[in-house]
């Protein structure tokens, strides 16, 4: 392991389950266990996944109005959201492209906020700056566990009765197993399932108590990878990035009815050009028709041979049986079916513009 | 007639003057689930140490070179279908292509399974 990688409270956990280490965001976290990638992204769809995700950043703002506050700098109605209720949402720059994608929880006098690992120091400092009559508690002494699958409701509810009541993007203060922890109905696989905010000096104990139950398994960053993409969710840095549009990247319903008329977001006048005018090109599903994966970068071409966009995400979808991919293609190609082909080791492989997502989301929804 | 190892992670096993080719069951260890093979196309000449095959496991893809210099005169059509049988049975069902052996001096340069078993050692 490299001296310069940080390491969560669960990475010694890791070395003992056998995960497989990788250099993740400045972490080094755990890309497999035994098992292995296609076997845990299978059983996460058919039971339940622990999955650390301790990397990322949680933090608290706070301060008056402070929903007001983060709407200056997202183009989500925040406001709209009832006490608890979570919403998927996206720093802005000026120039319309997204600094980064994040969850946002309402916990009525201040927000629980989750960002992504490679993006947290440059995010806490722009919220920081740019909302300076506000305070930005960053939460360094708490862990994030995810526990994902159709098992996962029942699982937790043993160790935390009631906590099956949460609906899907509800949060929701639960004692488990006795350790006080901030319960997300929630997470990025498609399945139903939790994210748990747990004390540092806990975050073993809860996990060890979690991988004790016959259904739950621990799952690496290489099934999160695969489960997150069959589901057609984006990964900041890969999909979405500075340059990218909420409405390039197909995420118009992440900006507010609300906001698109009153504006206050950086970003607004490209965001509503885009909405008014269309965008030149647009985040869509890839589906290779043959067996061979196409991967990040891969050139997407029209079956003439002129290249019209590239591939973003792409692998094997295990519970799909087939690659899978996510890219961008210039709009007029962007129609779902539509036949194109992917440069894959120079040779021209067809493919069609797919439906995303390629597996049902299951969430939980009351 | 032994099998022999490349440092590329890929067995010859050497049946006269045909060799058949594989990737080892330390590579597909490494490599994890694979999912897709692409084997090279019968009578393409090839060049030792010239990438020629394509395994792709969930997460990576990566070639497969001729561990020797020849023509390839088979590639093992059950891959596409299921490419599985490389973790199943690397130096087995799994193998990837058979090659004519153009130049009978370059196996000496290929590992024997103690000296290979040796090199994997060192690298873990």
């Amino acid at each position: 392991m490299s001296d310069d990688l940080k390491t969560t409270p669960l990475h010694a956990l890791h070395i003992e389950l056998g995960g497989k280490m990788v250099p993740f965001a400045g972490y080094d976290m755990p890309v497999q266990y035994p098992l292995g990638v296609k076997k845990e992204h299978l059983h996460t769809r058919e039971a339940c996944g622990l999955f650390d995700v301790s990397h990322m950043g949680q933090a608290l703002l706070k301060g008056d109005d402070v929903q007001d506050a983060i709407e200056t700098l997202t183009p989500s109605d925040i406001k709209g959201l009832a006490q608890n209720g979570i919403r998927y949402s996206l720093l802005m720059n000026d120039e319309g492209g997204i600094r980064d994608d994040f969850m946002v929880t309402n916990r009525g006098d201040h927000l629980y906020l989750v960002v992504n690992a490679a993006c947290k120091e440059a995010d806490y400092a722009h919220i920081a700056a740019n909302l300076p009559n506000h305070t930005l508690e960053i939460l360094e002494d708490r862990a994030l566990l995810a526990l994902q699958g159709p098992k996962a409701a029942e699982v937790l509810n043993r160790f935390a009765p009631g906590v099956d009541q949460l609906i899907f993007m509800q949060m929701g203060e639960y004692d488990i197993a006795g350790i006080p922890c901030l319960v997300s109905r929630s997470g990025y696989t498609g399945e139903d399932g939790y994210e748990i905010s747990v004390p540092n000096d806990k975050a073993e104990d809860l996990a060890r108590k979690l991988l004790g139950e016959a259904e739950v398994e621990a799952i690496g960053l290489g099934a999160r990878d695969s489960l997150r993409l069959e589901v057609g969710l984006c990964l900041y840095g890969s999909d979405l990035d500075t340059t990218t549009s909420p409405i390039e990247g197909s995420l118009n319903w992440a900006v507010g009815k609300r906001r698109r008329i009153d504006g206050g977001f950086p970003g607004h006048d490209v965001v509503m050009k885009h909405l008014a005018e269309g965008v030149s090109r647009k985040r869509v599903g890839i589906k290779p028709l043959g067996r061979a994966p196409a991967r990040a970068h891969t050139e997407v071409a029209d079956k003439d041979g002129n290249i019209i966009g590239e591939i973003t995400s792409g692998g094997f979808g295990p519970s799909f049986e087939g690659p899978v991919a996510m890219g961008y293609v210039k709009t007029e190609f962007a129609k779902i079916g539509t036949e194109i082909d992917l440069i894959i080791r120079g040779k021209a492989v067809a493919a069609e513009i797919a439906k995303l997502p390629f597996v049902p989301q299951r969430y939980y929804k009351g | 007639m032994a099998i022999k190892y490349t440092e590329d992670h890929e067995w010859v096993l050497v049946e006269g003057n045909i060799a058949t080719v594989g990737i080892t069951d330390y590579a597909q260890n490494a490599l994890g689930d694979i999912v897709f093979v692409e084997t090279p196309d019968v009578g393409h000449s090839v060049d030792k140490g010239e990438d020629c095959a394509v395994v792709e496991s969930v997460k990576t893809a990566s070639d497969v070179f001729a561990p020797l210099t020849g023509e390839i005169t088979e590639g093992n059509a059950a891959l596409e279908d299921e490419p599985e049988l490389v973790n199943s049975s690397p130096e087995g069902d799994g193998w990837f292509f058979k090659m004519s052996i153009g130049d009978e001096a370059e196996l000496e340069n290929l590992l024997d399974e103690a000296a290979y078993k040796e090199f994997c050692e060192g690298l873990d």
